[in-house]
């Protein structure tokens, strides 16, 4: 199957720090792929590396055969009307309405009229559940309807990749089961490649075709979500099991307990 | 001494760092073809720029007249000149302190308010909401506030001497007792449009252009969390307050041929 995104030899560094190391990946046509790991293991930079906000040290990334890194800023913004991405905060437009929010990239990328524009943002409003929220500013919606808003915003241009930045974290139940549920509809309806970053593992599980899991920088494990639930790779089992001590050390890194209060000790 | 010197390059290797960004955001947002349906947003920030900046101006700028008339005629008095106030306070406000207080009321009201809401749409990543949905953040947000920027200060610095000069005749002539022929046919008589006010909007437009300048940058760079977006915020008006009053010394040095 044709590789939407190529991501070969990322190398990532931010100051002194090592974001990523070498690691390679790809993300087929129409899949859904979740990229999991660790907090504060870069899930979210990849996808900026992705969408060219950030440039890679090292390496090459591809997306619809186009080096991402390479492209002029006129070119990139070109690129990214084909791309969506679904901040964790949502980041609407607070000073506009729903209905503007999401009739904004239409507004912008098209020449349609008003009256077409009015229809498809209430098309897109509908596949969300939102509809009657049109007339509402953001701050007088909750957390998960946010995340509804941008995901009909995401879509108002029918792009053919769509990156989720975190969908599932700080949702209740039913919020959460819903943006499940839209996730993947909007893979099938539309056809569209779906990058999820996540460290919900039961839900990613549940619509991921394929499963990347990232720590300290490299690629620890990959695969379905069936065998990456049966792989023996102490790092992999502790994340998908919920470890909370394991090769990832529950506490960060520091001098010893006993030592550091003795030292206090020593002060007094 | 080693590590003064290391301080030193550190210190300079950021400044020059500093400039660099705030070159390119300029240079990005501003030398580009303008869009035609861009103009409605300079519309939107003329009106928050300048329009709700007026009252604020309008009243410092009746103040000052009113107390430069006061204070002017005090001393004139003395030597029998009251006659002169109307020049006088004409010639200060026109050329100095119209451009000058007027920038400054501009940055404290309007730089700080740009500075915050940029820094926020950073913090909430709505700048990057919009990059992703291809989108310039330069083009749409930048790149209004400047030009709106660069065309409010010259008015609200003309507004402000204006005001000053009426604040300075309702207390010279209507309270003093100045004479109202002398006020202002001595006012007619010794500003001239191209040797005084014309130097005066020069250099509210200067001024225009630094305030806006360093609050939209201030804003772009800001780090995305409140006490960055605070910082940022003060930086902006210490920085185009310093700025206006260390241009203005220079403008006055090359303009009025010193």
């Amino acid at each position: 199957m044709e590789d939407h995104v190529h991501i070969q030899d990322l190398t990532y560094n931010r100051g002194a720090r090592r974001i990523f190391d070498g690691i390679t990946l790809r993300i087929p046509r129409g899949k859904i792929v979740a990229i999991m790991g660790p907090s504060g293991t870069g899930k979210t930079t990849l996808l900026r590396l992705i969408g060219g906000q950030l440039r890679p040290d090292t390496g090459t990334i591809d997306v619809a055969g186009k080096s991402i890194p390479d492209l002029s800023r006129a070119d990139l913004f070109a690129v990214r009307r084909e791309m969506g991405m679904l901040f964790q905060s949502g980041a609407l437009f607070t000073d506009i309405s729903v209905f503007d929010n999401v009739a904004f990239p239409l507004r912008i990328h098209t020449d349609l009229s008003e009256e077409l524009i009015r229809d498809l943002v209430l098309i897109k409003l509908q596949a969300v559940g939102l509809r009657g929220a049109a007339g509402l500013f953001p701050t007088e919606l909750s957390g998960g309807m946010i995340r509804r808003v941008a995901l009909a915003r995401t879509i108002a241009l029918d792009p053919s990749l769509i990156m989720y930045d975190e969908p599932f974290a700080g949702l209740d139940p039913i919020a959460m089961g819903v943006i499940v549920q839209l996730i993947k509809t909007v893979n099938r309806v539309y056809g569209t490649t779906s990058v999820i970053v996540s460290h919900d593992i039961a839900e990613t599980a549940s619509i991921a075709d394929y499963i990347y899991v990232l720590s300290d920088g490299r690629l620890i494990g990959s695969g379905t979500p069936q065998e990456l639930m049966g792989q023996e790779s102490p790092r992999v089992k502790q994340f998908v099991k919920g470890l909370p001590d394991g090769p990832v050390p529950f506490h960060y890194p520091a001098i010893d307990f006993a030592d550091e209060l003795l030292q206090n000790g020593s002060r007094g | 001494m080693v590590s003064y010197f290391r301080q030193l390059g550190q210190f300079l290797i950021e400044l020059i760092s500093v400039v660099g960004r705030a070159g390119s955001v300029w240079w990005q947002a501003i030398w580009r073809k303008p869009e035609l349906k861009n103009a409605g947003l300079i519309v939107r920030q003329v009106y928050q720029l300048g329009v709700l900046s007026v009252v604020i101006t309008v009243l410092c700028g009746f103040s000052i007249g009113a107390v430069l008339a006061l204070q002017g005629y005090n001393q004139l008095v003395k030597y029998g000149s009251e006659s002169a106030l109307g020049l006088g306070v004409a010639l200060v406000l026109v050329m100095e302190i119209g451009p000058v207080v007027a920038a400054l009321l501009y940055a404290g009201r309007a730089g700080s308010a740009v500075t915050a809401e940029i820094g926020l749409m950073k913090a909430t990543e709505q700048l990057s909401s919009m990059e992703m949905l291809g989108v310039d953040p330069l083009q749409r947000i930048v790149a209004p506030r400047l030009w709106a920027g660069f065309i409010v200060m010259p008015i609200l610095a003309l507004m402000f001497s204006i005001v000053g000069i009426w604040g300075a005749s309702l207390i010279g002539v209507n309270w003093l007792g100045v004479h109202e022929g002398a006020f202002w046919s001595s006012m007619q008589e010794g500003v001239d449009f191209y040797s005084h006010v014309m130097k005066g909007i020069i250099k509210s437009i200067v001024f225009g252009i630094i305030v806006i300048w360093v609050a939209v940058f201030q804003g772009y760079d800001a780090q995305p969390t409140s006490e960055g977006i605070a910082a940022a915020t003060t930086r902006t008006v210490v920085y185009s307050s310093v700025a206006v009053l260390v241009l203005d010394f220079f403008l006055t040095l090359v303009m009025f041929n010193f």
